[in-house]
């Protein structure tokens, strides 16, 4: 008997006293809890991010859709970034910077190449405002998952209001489980060190993010 | 079969608790880092906790989607099987540690490496993996920055969370300047004990190990059947690290893991940082579906793992331990654990959650796992921390009954008879006098009133079998007047309260 058998028979074996017209899972499990906690207009729930995103050290700025190439400019210029990676969908001409090579991420390139770059810039799927979180899932304008991982400094742009959400519930529903996901709650960080937080092990140690208001 | 092993490698024999215990709270800098560490992590919960009016609710769905689960486990084992093989995944099957170690190591010889980078994992602590590696010459680097010091130190962790809960800053400064050069790029000249500088040191120790390792391993916090879909929860970046940039990815899962559908993350997404590490959410939280081509691992291997679990679904009562989420809740709110500390419970899993958990998964005849049950004051803080509501003071009672009373168990799949534990003969006779004298209400108020009568002349300790209780303990005193006889007089303080 190989071991997938043997580990089925036991838990066939196990569940003898489960009667098979057991309750079935749409009844087993009542949802009463709430798909978002308390009641906020649009403008709420956008202040409510930046409010989470900011309690969780990452740096929040706010622009309109006009003013955001210069932004992005000028958080470069601030940092003395040198390189900016930038995925290949991200057509935008956000990071168009005098001084700062554009470096475009290719499917080769290593993570070595990519720990050399100073900062990467993406979009993002959306974010959610009751626990401070952005969420990747690998689209065209945010990338593989190692390029927001191993440069030090990652600016992401979340597009508001459409992409808010109030609550954990609610990002799910939009989100497609086959796409890899990444969740980001502020910068790395650990508490490892007698529950002392630090931020910055190994994610990017500063995480900037615009909300862009205006298309 | 071999007997479960429940990790703890290099020293096999432990001491049962009570004697571990005895030497740990002797420990003034252990007792003095737990003491900090949990009173820390157990205000901030309650606050995240208090944030979310409904956690009732979440609390009682998470407990129902797990006990679903588990009720329909061979169900969802074969969906999960289905969903992450059509994902592009392989899964196999361990009924052991021995065999999951076997299936890891090949799978590590077949790309023809000899490192390994490591999320930061209970189910491969378990089984005692990183050892079986080695033995197989394969080093396995710890990446989370707690097992790192662990790693370092040659110790074992203490805590699920926060393995080296134990350590405060100025040992893990001499770990990491003894000990960093013996494994990689050694600790930055200077290193002081600022946590901030600890954290930079592992940082640039680590990285040379991130960008050039070809195989990741990990567990998962959640595998979802419906998609099959894996979940791991972190902090550092360290996780993130081991899961996108190596080629092959291997997963060591325990079969308890599972949860049916996607839906379902959005229960535990909410409970678990908030009772783990009493944030809103964790800084990052890696979700992926088989393989994706062009990012991340092209391989990847899914090692479903029994080692005790079905041994552990066949006890009717003990089984709701494996809705556990590890979160560490329960430790950082038990009196015990705060001052024995992790590793008198002789396992990867102490506190509460341990002293149920193990003696199940490894059955209670060794003299340690017998007496993890007693490890306990059974004040109920657990249960009511715990997000998924497992009763882990009835479960300890329960296993109680069992070390003392003997009968049958499910070992290995099979049903066996248990003997009763040696050392527990004094208790037996007292569970009997007590059972005896509580079917005869006379006799006990008769001995009631003697007991009240002859107060004066009780000993502090007792005498005879007795005396191992008492030397830890004191005697309580008898009262004056027995209850019942105060009752009759007083009408239940109505009397009392005119």
């Amino acid at each position: 008997m190989n071991s997938r058998d043997r580990i089925l028979g036991r838990v066939r074996r196990a569940l003898a006293d489960v009667p098979p017209d057991d309750v079935p899972y749409e009844r087993a499990v009542s949802r009463d809890y709430l798909r978002q906690h308390g009641e906020r207009g649009t403008e709420e729930t956008v202040d409510l991010l930046a409010e989470n995103l900011a309690d969780y050290r990452a740096i929040v700025h706010r622009c309109d859709a006009d003013a955001l190439p210069r932004l992005i400019a000028h958080l470069l210029g601030e940092r003395g970034s040198k390189t900016v990676l930038v995925p290949p969908g991200l057509e935008e001409d956000w990071p168009a910077v005098v001084g700062v090579t554009r470096v475009t991420d290719r499917p080769d390139a290593t993570a070595r190449e990519l720990d050399r770059v100073d900062s990467v810039v993406t979009g993002c799927a959306l974010a959610v405002a009751e626990t401070g979180t952005l969420v990747l899932d690998g689209s065209p304008d945010q990338g593989r998952r190692r390029i927001t991982l191993v440069p030090d400094h990652h600016i992401c742009v979340v597009r508001v209001p459409d992409q808010v959400v109030s609550s954990v519930p609610q990002a799910l529903d939009r989100l497609d489980p086959t796409r890899p996901l990444t969740w980001i709650s502020g910068p790395s960080a650990t508490s490892d060190i007698e529950l002392d937080r630090v931020e910055g092990v190994h994610g990017p140690r500063t995480l900037e993010v615009v909300l862009v208001s205006g298309k | 079969m071999s007997a479960t092993f429940l990790g703890m490698p290099g020293s096999p024999v432990f001491p049962p608790f009570p004697r571990a215990a005895h030497d740990a709270v002797r420990d003034t800098t252990l007792r003095g880092n737990l003491r900090h560490a949990t009173h820390t992590i157990r205000a901030k919960r309650a606050a995240a906790v208090a944030e979310m009016p409904d956690w009732a609710a979440l609390r009682a769905a998470g407990r129902q989607i797990k006990d679903h689960t588990l009720r329909h486990l061979d169900r969802y084992l074969v969906r999960v099987e289905e969903a992450v093989t059509a994902a592009g995944g392989t899964v196999h099957w361990a009924a052991d540690a021995d065999e999951a170690n076997r299936i890891v190591a090949s799978l590590v010889k077949a790309t023809g490496e000899r490192e390994v980078v490591k999320v930061k994992s209970m189910a491969t602590q378990e089984i005692g993996l990183n050892e079986a590696l080695e033995a197989e010459g394969i080093r396995a680097y710890e990446t989370d920055l707690a097992e790192l010091i662990v790693q370092l130190g040659h110790d074992r962790p203490s805590h699920i969370l926060v393995p080296a809960i134990h350590r405060n800053r100025g040992e893990i400064r001499d770990i990491f300047r003894s000990e960093m050069g013996e494994w990689g790029r050694p600790a930055p000249e200077g290193l002081t004990d600022a946590p901030a500088e600890l954290a930079e040191a592992a940082r640039l120790h680590l990285r040379e190990k991130f960008l050039r390792a070809k195989v990741g391993i990990s567990g998962a916090n959640f595998v979802v059947a419906e998609t099959g879909t894996l979940v791991v929860v972190e902090s550092e970046g360290n996780g993130r690290m081991c899961l996108t940039l190596p080629e092959t990815l291997i997963s060591v899962v325990g079969i308890e893991k599972i949860v049916p559908t996607w839906r379902d993350l959005e229960v535990f997404l909410q409970t678990l940082p908030r009772s783990s590490t009493a944030e809103r959410m964790n800084p990052y939280t890696s979700m992926w579906t088989g393989t994706t081509d062009g990012d991340g691992p092209e391989t990847f291997h899914l090692v479903l793992l029994d080692n005790g679990r079905t041994d552990t679904l066949a006890d009717e009562v003990g089984r709701q331990a494996l809705r556990c989420i590890r979160c560490s809740a329960c430790l950082n709110v038990c009196p015990v654990y705060e001052r024995a500390g992790g590793h008198a419970y002789g396992s990867v899993y102490p506190g509460p959650i341990g002293a149920i958990l193990s003696p199940q998964l490894r059955g209670t005849t060794s003299e340690i796992d017998a007496s993890l049950p007693y490890a306990s004051s059974l004040c109920g803080a657990c249960y009511e921390v715990c997000p998924v509501a497992i009763d882990i003071p009835e479960v300890l009672v329960h296993l109680r009954e069992r070390v003392v009373e003997g009968g049958p168990v499910t070992r290995a799949g099979n049903k066996v008879l248990l003997k009763p534990a040696k050392g527990h003969a004094a208790e037996r006779a007292a569970m009997r006098a007590a059972r005896w004298a509580l079917t005869r209400p006379g006799a006990l108020r008769g001995g009631q009133r003697l007991a009240s009568r002859t107060r004066r002349f009780h000993p502090r300790a007792l005498p005879g079998p007795g005396r191992a209780w008492t030397g830890t303990r004191d005697l309580p005193p008898v009262p004056v007047e027995p209850f019942r006889d105060w009752w009759q007089r007083t009408h239940g303080g109505r009397e009392a309260a005119k």
